[in-house]
Formats: C-alpha cells, structure tokens, sequence
C-alpha cells in the first residue's frame, strides 16, 4: 500500500501558486520601503517630543474656536482635531511640551468656555524616552524573535522556526507599511499592538507547522511532489481552524475598534491588520517558505544520494 | 443507552459555575483595581539629578527621593499612590482617583528647595542641613501648632543663629517665603521651631513638604499622562460594553458552528472570564485600557483552544471513529498543539513585560495570566465537560458535533 495516498486527497492547492504569494508580499514590501522612506511614520507625542492634549466637550464645537482658546492663552497649537463617535472631542498636539502651568492655564480656559463639566487628557513625552521608548520595541520583538526560534528549534526544527520568524517579520513589517502608506498615527499603544502580532502570528504558524510535523511522521518522502501533496493537505486539514480562529480573534478586535472608545483604536486596528496578515502569511507564506527550503534539501540529499 | 447520571453531573457543574458568577460575579467585578486610564488620573516620570552638578546620583538619593515624594503625596492624602524608582535616575509616581488634579501636581511636581536665607536674601543653609525627616509639626508650650526644625550640624546652626540673633531669618521653598521667624537667641542644640502656624494639620503639611524639600535632588518632568475623571469613567464604560458585544458574538458563533461541544466551549469561557477576573483582583493588578484588549484577546485565545480541540474532534468523527474515541483522540492530539502555541505566545508576553512600561506592562500580564487561565478552562474544563456530555450517550449523532453523515468515512 502507498503510504502517501493519503496525501494525495486535498481540495486545493496552496503550493503550485507560491511564487505567486512571495511576489505579492515582496510588492508591498517594496512599497512599505518606499512609504517608509519618503513618508515616514506619522509618529504620535509617544515618539516624539511634544504634549497632546484630548478634550472631552461634550457636544459638537468648531476646530478654530478651539484654536483661538488655546492662542488666548499664549500657547502655539500644533494642529487641532475632533475625535470621538460624537464628534465632541478635540484633540490639541503641541510640538513643544508644554509646561503644567501652562496645562493649567489651558485647562482654566476651556472650563471657561465650555462649562466645568468637560474633561481633559494630557500626554506629554520628552524626546529622550521617546527614543527609549522606540529602541526598546524593536528590542523586544528582535530578542521574543530569537527566543521563539530556539522555542521552535528545539521543538521542531531549524527550517520551520526560520519560516515562521520570517512571516513574523514580513507581517510586523506590512502593519507597519499600512500605517505609514494611510498615515495613521503611531503611538505607544500601537507597539502593544505589533508585539500581540508577533505572539499571534508565530500561533498561527505552530498550528500548521504542527500538523505538517504530525503528518511527516506517518509520510515517506519520495518525491518533490509527496512534500507538495503533504503540505496542502496538512494545510487543508488545519484551515477550519485557520479561519475560525481569525474569524472570532478578528470579531472581538472589531468590537474593540468601534465600540472600545478613543485611545485603544490605533492598538486595536494595528491588531486587526496584523491578524489578517497573520493568517495569511501563515498558509501563504510561512508554509511555501518551508516547503521550497525542504525540496532544495531534498534535491541536495537526492544528488549526494 | 442514556447514562442520565452523567447528565444530571454535567448539569450540576454548569449550574454552579453560573450561580457562582451570578451570585459574586458583580463583586469581583466591582473590586477590580482600576488603573487611571479608566478612572482618571495622572501619571509623572522624572528624571532626577543631583542639586550639585559635581555629585552623581546614587541609588540612595533615588530612594530618598521616592520617600520623600511619598510623604508629599500623603499630604494630599490620595489612596494607593504607586512611586517607583525606575533605573538610574527616574522615578515614576502614579495617582489614580485624584479629583484636584492641579492640586496634586503642584505639590509633587514642586522642585521643593529649602532655603534659609538672610534679611538680604543671601542664603544662609539649605535643606541638605536640615536632618532626614527633621522637620514636625507640634504644639509648643502655650498649645500652639508649630514645626520644629532639627538640623544634621547643630554647630553650623548655632553659628548662623549667633551671628543674625535680632534679626529675621526668612525660610523660603523655592522662591516663596514660607515665614520669617527672628532668631530670639543663640540655638546650641541644632533644634528651631517656625510659629504661626493656623491649626496642626498645616504644620504638618509644612513639615512634610519641608522633609520633601529638605532633599538634595532635582526632579524634572520628563513625561507626563493625565485623565479626566470623565474620560477615564467613558473609557471603561465603552471598553466593558465593546467586550461584552465581541463576547457575544463569539458565544453565538461557536453555538451555532460546532453545536454541542460549542455549547461547552460557551460554559467554560464565563468560567474564563470570571477566573481571569478574580486572579486579577487577587494579584491587585491594575486594570487598564489596554488590560481590557489583552482581557478580550485572551477571550480569542481560549476560543482558539476550543476551536483547534473541536476541530481535530471533527476530524475524527469524520474519519469513522466512534463519539467517545474521536474525542479521545481529538483531545489528546490538539494538546501539544496548544501548548506550543501558547508557549510561544507567552514568550511573546514575557519579553513584552521585561521591557515595556506602564501600561504595556499590564497588557502583558493580562496576557500571561489569561493564557495560564485559558489552559485551566479551556482545555482542562471543556474536556471535563465534553467527556461527561458525550459518555452520557444523549448525543450520538453527527449533527450535535458539527458534522454532515456523508462526510463519515468507513474505518
């Protein structure tokens, strides 16, 4: 009996187009290069120096009464926004920290023009921790990289914890690329978000690599074609899963993003582009990367053999 | 043949996991520990120098620091103030619930340098001569509220009060005169008292900002986040309701795609989400903005056990096997799925706690905590669950998993 036919019974072929997925993932790579490069990051008071303050109002108001407020009280605005689902909150960023006499000052001015009952949010960072701030993300997920390797290595092999931590990188780097290609403004809770991707990505590439592994053990490789017929059809058995898991992880971040208010929404749709990328890369990218390294080695074993 | 025994467990189980958070539901959820973000609030670094360029700042001066910001903080008698020495040379103070919230920041964000200084303004001592904690509030002889003084060099006192006896000595913080006693006599002990005081809690609070400012450090703000009591109050409001409408529709979700065992995968995550809650509260971590979102990822994951056990389940049925050795077998093969997966998700969670900060560092612990959790109720408490539900042979028949009969292979 063959011990692949098995195997051989899949819907759809994730393989064959690989070459496909690799050239759509590295347009938007180059894409999010050039973005990066020329249009940078619309980097939030998290990032760099400066006081953002967030006024909740109370009801609908005009951007350049707001304005003229804060130039009353001698303070040079950056910009002012309004945000809220209401519409009634302002959203004031200074390029220069502001001093909290100043915030005072400003404080008083805006009860005097919109009654007591409003309230006020402050942030301001100086542009040393927000350096810190920054190196210390990429830090982290550089350093939770190497250690999910040697995670994987040891529970797996080489080949799939370098795949995995490829799509974990190509993933982080495409939200990243979204955010600079729209402008979206990046602040510290979005970092909170990219480091939830990196757990969440490397969880959809175990889930695969795991049954590719639990498949290989029962397989006997002859064949380019048996690992192709293995990996689509590990992939076939897991994509239930795959989509059920994005599906409900994609609803609550959905809730979050349009119910959760204010300052979690850049976190949460960092998160939601993360898990869509996350998925895909996961069938589309993590599994092909392994595939085409296990065939190289294959063909190596086979001309050595 | 029914086992109505194993049903009636199955009933018992869920009834009083949902009694459990029915009755005291409410109450853990009441004694959760709100972080400023959701209850208003503010949150300062400072960086801290010495007074003195030439010196370096120590761990000492930055424990010293902290004590003395603490007492400046009792002043304002706020609850559960959290001042931590950060590194080298920061310190973090976090006050949540304060209503006066320019109060507070004045006082503590006071640089706070004690000064004696002469009719002239010439500067005669410095708080770095007033002795740790030397300064209290008292009642001299008559019963009248005072602070006395104590200084660290009696004999430097005594010379100062020798040369000026007759005259005023002014005793300013900052650049404001507090009070300007006249030195009566030559003080031998190291030990003066400023009069005028209106009632003994404002000797107090001069004591306290005097021992504060009797600190040889400079504090500068470096970053700074402060929260309406209002916003913070609609933050939790939306972040509550945004997770109970995700929740929700998750619950449905798996009801209706996986049926039966969805029906379990529901029970066990209000045991979830109850748990979660009360370790939260036992641990008294804080709750913040983003401790919801990782709260409700951690909803997202415990389903993702669920969902990866079931499916194999599926699989099994599928593959011919009977009720109870496909969920055997399901269960057992998803295990070590979910291991890995959580595992790596915690590592993720870990590096985040060692080097995020505040808020980050509560996202991951919520994190780590609903992943530890998840693995309790989610695996553990659905296949307690799931075991009784498919033994008690109520539900032999491929609809209630899920699964079409022509999907069914011969073994």
């Amino acid at each position: 009996m063959n011990y692949n036919q098995k195997f051989d019974e899949y819907k759809l072929d994730f393989v064959k187009h690989r070459k496909k997925y690799f050239i759509v993932s590295l347009v938007l790579i180059v894409a999010g290069i050039i973005s990066l490069l020329t249009m940078g990051l619309n980097l939030g008071v998290d990032f760099k120096s400066g006081t953002r303050v967030q006024v909740q109002i109370g009801k609908t108001f005009q951007e350049d009464e707001v304005k003229q407020i804060v130039e009353k009280t001698g303070l040079k605005t950056g910009s002012v926004t309004t945000a809220g689902d209401k519409k009634d909150m302002a959203v004031i960023q200074f390029a220069e920290p502001i001093h909290k006499d100043e915030f005072a000052k400003l404080t008083k001015a805006v009860q005097d023009k919109y009654g007591k009952n409003i309230s006020l949010q402050e942030s301001t960072v100086n542009p040393i921790i927000s350096r810190e701030l920054a190196r210390s993300a990429v830090y982290s997920i550089l350093i939770a990289s190497v250690f999910i390797v040697l995670y994987i290595t040891i529970r797996f092999e080489f080949r799939f914890a370098f795949s995995s931590i490829l799509a974990l990188l190509h993933n982080v780097f495409l939200v990243i690329t979204i955010f600079s290609l729209f402008q979206i403004e990046v602040d510290l809770p979005f970092i909170a978000g990219i480091l939830t991707i990196v757990g969440y990505s490397i969880h959809d590439n175990i889930i695969i690599f795991d049954r590719i592994r639990d498949n290989l053990k029962h397989a006997k490789l002859k064949s380019t074609q048996d690992i192709e017929d293995l990996v689509n059809y590990s992939i076939g058995q897991t994509l239930a899963r795959s989509i059920n898991t994005v599906l409900t992880v994609v609803i609550c971040a959905l809730a979050l993003y349009i119910f959760g208010g204010e300052s979690i929404r850049n976190f949460m749709l960092a998160l939601i582009i993360g898990l869509i990328f996350g998925a895909y890369s996961s069938i589309f990218i993590a599994s092909q990367i392994w595939v085409s390294w296990r065939e190289r080695d294959f063909k190596k074993q086979k001309k050595v053999a | 043949m029914i086992k109505w025994s194993r049903i009636v467990t199955l009933l018992i189980i869920t009834a009083v996991i949902f009694g459990t958070v029915a009755m005291t539901g409410k109450k853990v959820a009441m004694n959760t520990t709100l972080g400023l973000d959701l209850r208003g609030g503010f949150e300062i670094l400072y960086e801290v120098a010495p007074l003195d360029p030439k010196q370096k700042a120590t761990k000492q001066t930055l424990q010293d620091a902290v004590h003395a910001l603490e007492s400046r903080v009792n002043v304002l008698g706020v609850s559960e103030p959290e001042i931590q020495a950060e590194g080298e040379n920061r310190i973090r103070v976090r006050l949540a619930g304060v209503t006066d919230q320019q109060k507070a920041r004045d006082l503590i964000g006071k640089p706070a340098k004690l000064t004696f200084r002469d009719a002239q303004g010439k500067i005669l001592m410095d708080g770095g001569d007033l002795a740790e904690n030397g300064a209290q509030g008292a009642f001299d002889q008559y019963q009248r509220p005072i602070v006395s003084l104590k200084f660290k060099d009696p004999k430097k006192f005594a010379d100062v009060t020798q040369k000026y006896i007759g005259k005023p000595m002014a005793i300013y913080l900052d650049q404001e005169l507090i009070t300007a006693p006249t030195i009566q006599s030559v003080i031998p002990n190291g030990v003066a008292q400023i009069d005028g005081q209106k009632s003994i809690e404002e000797a107090k609070n001069l004591a306290a900002i005097l021992n504060a400012g009797a600190l040889p450090v400079q504090m500068k703000e470096v970053f700074s986040t402060s929260v309406g009591a209002k916003l913070g109050q609609e933050a939790l409001h939306s972040g509550v309701e945004a997770g109970l409408i995700g929740t929700a529709i998750v619950l449905v979700f798996m009801m209706v795609y996986y049926r039966m065992p969805g029906v379990i995968a529901c029970i066990t995550l209000v045991a979830y989400i109850y748990l979660l809650m009360l370790m939260q509260n036992l641990m008294h971590a804080t709750l913040t903005l983003p401790g919801i979102a990782a709260f409700i990822l951690g909803i997202g994951m415990a389903v993702d056990a669920n969902i990866i056990m079931y499916e194999r389940i599926k699989e099994e049925l599928r593959s011919g096997k009977s009720y109870l050795s496909a969920m055997r077998a399901g269960s057992k093969r998803s295990l070590s799925t979910i291991l890995d997966a959580n595992v790596t998700s915690i590592i993720g969670a870990i590096v985040l706690f060692w080097f995020g900060s505040s808020s980050i560092r509560g996202f991951a612990i919520t994190l780590i905590l609903s992943i530890l959790v998840s693995l309790v109720t989610a695996v553990a408490g659905s296949r307690l669950l799931l075991n009784l539900a498919v033994r008690s042979n109520l539900f032999n028949k491929p609809g209630y998993y899920g699964v079409k009969e022509r999907d069914i292979r011969e073994l």
